[in-house]
């Protein structure tokens, strides 16, 4: 495996070396020096036609904790904006030798595109393309279950799966690349997942997916949830008549206070509410449940930056599934060399 | 003037019987068997032992590209890619810039068309002016102009006011015309890259949904109905659209129905490789709808063939899928594709092949000299098609300066070994040779 593009053609064991691989990173972070020597000398370059902060910062502290030289090239004051192709983009940072090219894209299938026309040599990691993916999302997303759910069995972490834990994934499924990654990701690591929208809002062929649907938030969390992620919901969706108004959404879909209250009344207590961010506080999440100690959006992002070095480290240094699960000894040592 | 004749020895008359015919001034002098004699006195022999006679073929939807487009597609290259394909006259669409949408255009793409001399090129005219949908182009000055126009269309864009629609069936009558309706409800596929179900759901790219084609037919035929005027649905894609077409038939309305080669082979299943070549407008569908469009080609539901070939230069498909170009070549891979999908599926013979590519377009386009039988006194508009040919498809060997071949690569039953337009060879052993010289005889 070269490039991350999708979870759907992603295999369990991959998966689950990313998620291991992210699990030594995370020590890192812990460190004083968080920095490690893997990957000196590499190039990443960092291609946003997109804008996201959020995501662009993450994969630069990712990449520069590897010790990598980081190029941040966004269509905004770029010759892209001036009319360039992604063709000719691609081949001008291949001449400049990039090993990795980190893509946000609007295009659905733009890395794809990138990995496999011949335009460019570099590992090509998908960092969200139009409604299609974002691969990475759904990695930090399940390993932040993963936590949360080998804590709650008992088990180590590291080399687990999410077997029997039921996840549910509320809102705008549609326009989601964070849901149509999670719904692959977390079915083959063994969740049950259910997606809960208004029906405008799932895609006509959702009943392929491997996941069940529901119209009903309360529903599925009376039947019993261990995790409920939050999609963000553009309310500009109104306009375009998805649904009737922004208030009407928030009391049919959005989790607010009383939701939050229900699961202590269901003694759900182990229950997480998750959020890729941004946050519409008032929308899809109240300010409650985004401040509760339920909440993981916080450790969401802790967890992007390890999962998002795990992807750079593991497409880096050769065939993904060669890569044996957690022994890693460059990460044994502390970058000494590095960091005088 | 000398007349060059040829005698095609031995050809199997619509993969029928074998016969002799003397091809002379433009038209087919004799049909038999063993003809000789005085009557072949200087004729040319072309061996067709193994060869399938068929009248040449008719293209109702072709885009040329020309005026406008140029670095795209000249009515020259685009004929030239007509001959090899086994063509002998073309529809050119109207989506030129200018526009054809009046008198002048259509005659300057005619004009070309002659001074190119590989096919017969009918301009198509378009219904609105600038393809807007506003207001009703010059219809009747482009029908009576030398390009003789008989068949409108906006193909791109639909039709989709109801009224003008309406207007445009109705006044088409006047001159025996007919309008052809590019079938896309425009709110139902506003920023639609896919075929909606399945794959488009999985690949996060907006749908381009049955419904939004269909809708648009059910309304056209019953307008069609209304006026009593003739209707003519161009590149059919879903089975529903075949069952309100076998509905309006069933009732007696004068609508004709055409599908294109790549929907009668390619699914949606494609667009995962995320290549543009893929990308083409009305989208690649399921397999039950490729499934249903044979069979509503071998049962007549749908009338003809027609390519929708949509050259484009590679810039517009090397991208993202998003940005590319809607489109696909087809006059070279057409026969080959009907072949491969309709005969050697055992679904119609070489006589139907020649009824849908050839015969029914040409009467629905109003062409009196094309589409004729294969007998004495008729204009020698003939291809030679060795079927036990297979070949592979290799866009960079085209004639046509499109790249944008969807069959790129794959192996394809059927091949054009001559052209006869106006009883000259405009393509012998698979290559071109010259054009008809208009005027000269």
């Amino acid at each position: 495996m070269r490039h991350l593009l999708d979870t759907e053609s992603l295999g369990r064991d991959n998966a689950i070396a990313i998620l291991d691989t992210a699990q030594e990173m995370s020590a890192v972070g812990e460190r004083e020096v968080k920095k490690l020597p893997a990957l000196r000398g590499r190039t990443v370059v960092n291609l946003f036609f997109e804008d996201s902060t959020r995501t662009r910062i993450s994969f630069e502290a990712a990449a520069k904790r590897l010790s990598a030289d980081v190029i941040n090239f966004s269509a905004k004051g770029s010759s892209v904006s001036k009319g360039e192709s992604l063709k000719d983009t691609a081949q001008t940072l291949e001449a400049m030798s990039a090993d990795a090219v980190v893509i946000r894209h609007w295009a659905s299938g733009a890395p794809a595109r990138l990995a496999t026309s011949g335009w460019i040599d570099a590992a090509v990691i998908n960092a969200g393309d139009g409604t299609h993916a974002h691969p990475t999302q759904a990695l930090l997303d399940a390993f932040t279950m993963r936590t949360h759910w080998a804590r709650l069995t008992g088990t180590p972490s590291v080399g687990g799966d999410l077997a029997g834990m039921r996840v549910l994934i509320v809102g705008d499924v549609l326009h989601s690349r964070v849901a149509r990654s999670n719904v692959w990701l977390l079915r083959t690591l063994g969740a049950r997942v259910t997606l809960v929208a208004p029906p405008t809002l799932l895609p006509v062929g959702v009943e392929h997916w491997p996941c069940e649907v529901s119209y009903d938030l309360d529903a599925t969390l009376e039947a019993g949830v261990d995790a409920v992620m939050m999609l963000r919901v553009q309310a500009e969706r109104m306009k375009a008549s998805f649904f009737p108004s922004a208030r009407e959404y928030a009391r049919r879909w959005g989790f607010d206070d009383a939701r939050l209250a229900r699961l202590d009344a269901l003694a759900l207590k182990d229950t997480i509410v998750m959020h890729p961010g941004p946050m519409n506080r008032g929308l899809e999440i109240s300010s409650g449940a985004a401040d509760s100690p339920r909440s993981t959006v916080l450790d969401q992002v802790r967890n992007g930056v390890s999962v998002r070095m795990a992807a750079l480290y593991l497409l880096l240094s050769g065939d993904m599934k060669a890569v044996p699960t957690p022994a890693l000894p460059a990460f044994a040592q502390p970058a000494a060399k590095d960091h005088p | 003037m000398i007349h060059a004749s040829h005698l095609i020895r031995s050809a199997s008359l619509l993969g029928k019987g074998t016969a002799d015919v003397l091809v002379r001034d433009g038209v087919i002098a004799a049909v038999g068997q063993d003809l000789g004699g005085a009557a072949i006195d200087g004729a040319t022999v072309i061996d067709a032992a193994g060869l399938v006679a068929l009248p040449g073929m008719v293209d109702l939807h072709t885009h040329l590209r020309e005026p406008g487009r140029e670095d795209a597609e000249t009515v020259e290259t685009g004929t030239r890619a007509a001959a090899l394909g086994g063509f002998t006259a073309v529809h050119a669409m109207a989506n030129s810039s200018p526009v054809a949408d009046t008198a002048g255009v259509v005659e300057q793409v005619w004009q070309l068309g002659r001074e190119s001399g590989w096919v017969d090129v009918h301009p198509v005219g378009a219904v609105t002016v600038g393809l807007a949908g506003e207001q009703l182009a010059e219809l009747g000055a482009m029908a009576d102009s030398r390009a003789r126009v008989r068949v409108f269309s906006d193909d791109g864009i639909c039709v989709s006011d109801p009224v003008m629609m309406r207007r445009a069936l109705e006044y088409v009558k006047a001159f025996d015309g007919v309008i052809a309706q590019h079938a896309q409800e425009p709110r139902l596929t506003a920023g639609a890259q896919m075929n909606e179900g399945k794959v488009s759901a999985v690949l996060g790219l907006a749908g381009w949904p049955a419904v939004a084609e269909e809708s648009i037919i059910a309304r056209d035929v019953l307008l069609a109905q209304h006026v009593g005027s003739r209707l003519h649905v161009c590149h059919v894609s879903t089975a529903g659209s075949v069952e309100i077409i076998r509905w309006a038939k069933g009732r007696g309305i004068c609508v004709t129905a055409e599908v294109t080669p790549h929907h009668l082979l390619l699914t949606e299943e494609l667009v995962r490789s995320w290549d543009p070549v893929y990308k083409v407008n009305p989208p690649l569908r399921a397999d039950e709808d490729v499934h249903a469009l044979r069979a509503a080609l071998a049962d007549g539901t749908i009338d003809i063939v027609g390519t929708d070939h949509a050259p484009h230069p590679s810039e517009a498909k090397e991208c993202e899928w998003a940005a590319a170009a809607m489109g696909m070549t087809g006059l070279e891979t057409a026969l080959s594709v009907v072949q491969e999908t309709m005969i050697e599926s055992g679904l119609m013979t070489w006589a139907d092949f020649a009824r849908v590519t050839s015969a029914a377009p040409a009467a629905i386009g109003r062409l009196g000299d094309q589409g004729r039988p294969l007998e004495p006194g008729e204009p020698a508009n003939i291809v030679l098609v060795d079927p036990a040919a297979r070949w592979n498809v290799d866009p960079a060997a085209m004639a046509t300066k499109g790249r944008n071949s969807p069959f790129a690569g794959m192996e394809l039953p059927g091949r054009v070994v001559a052209t006869f337009f106006r009883g000259h060879p405009t393509v012998l052993d698979g290559r071109l040779n010259t054009p008809y010289l208009h005027g000269a005889r």
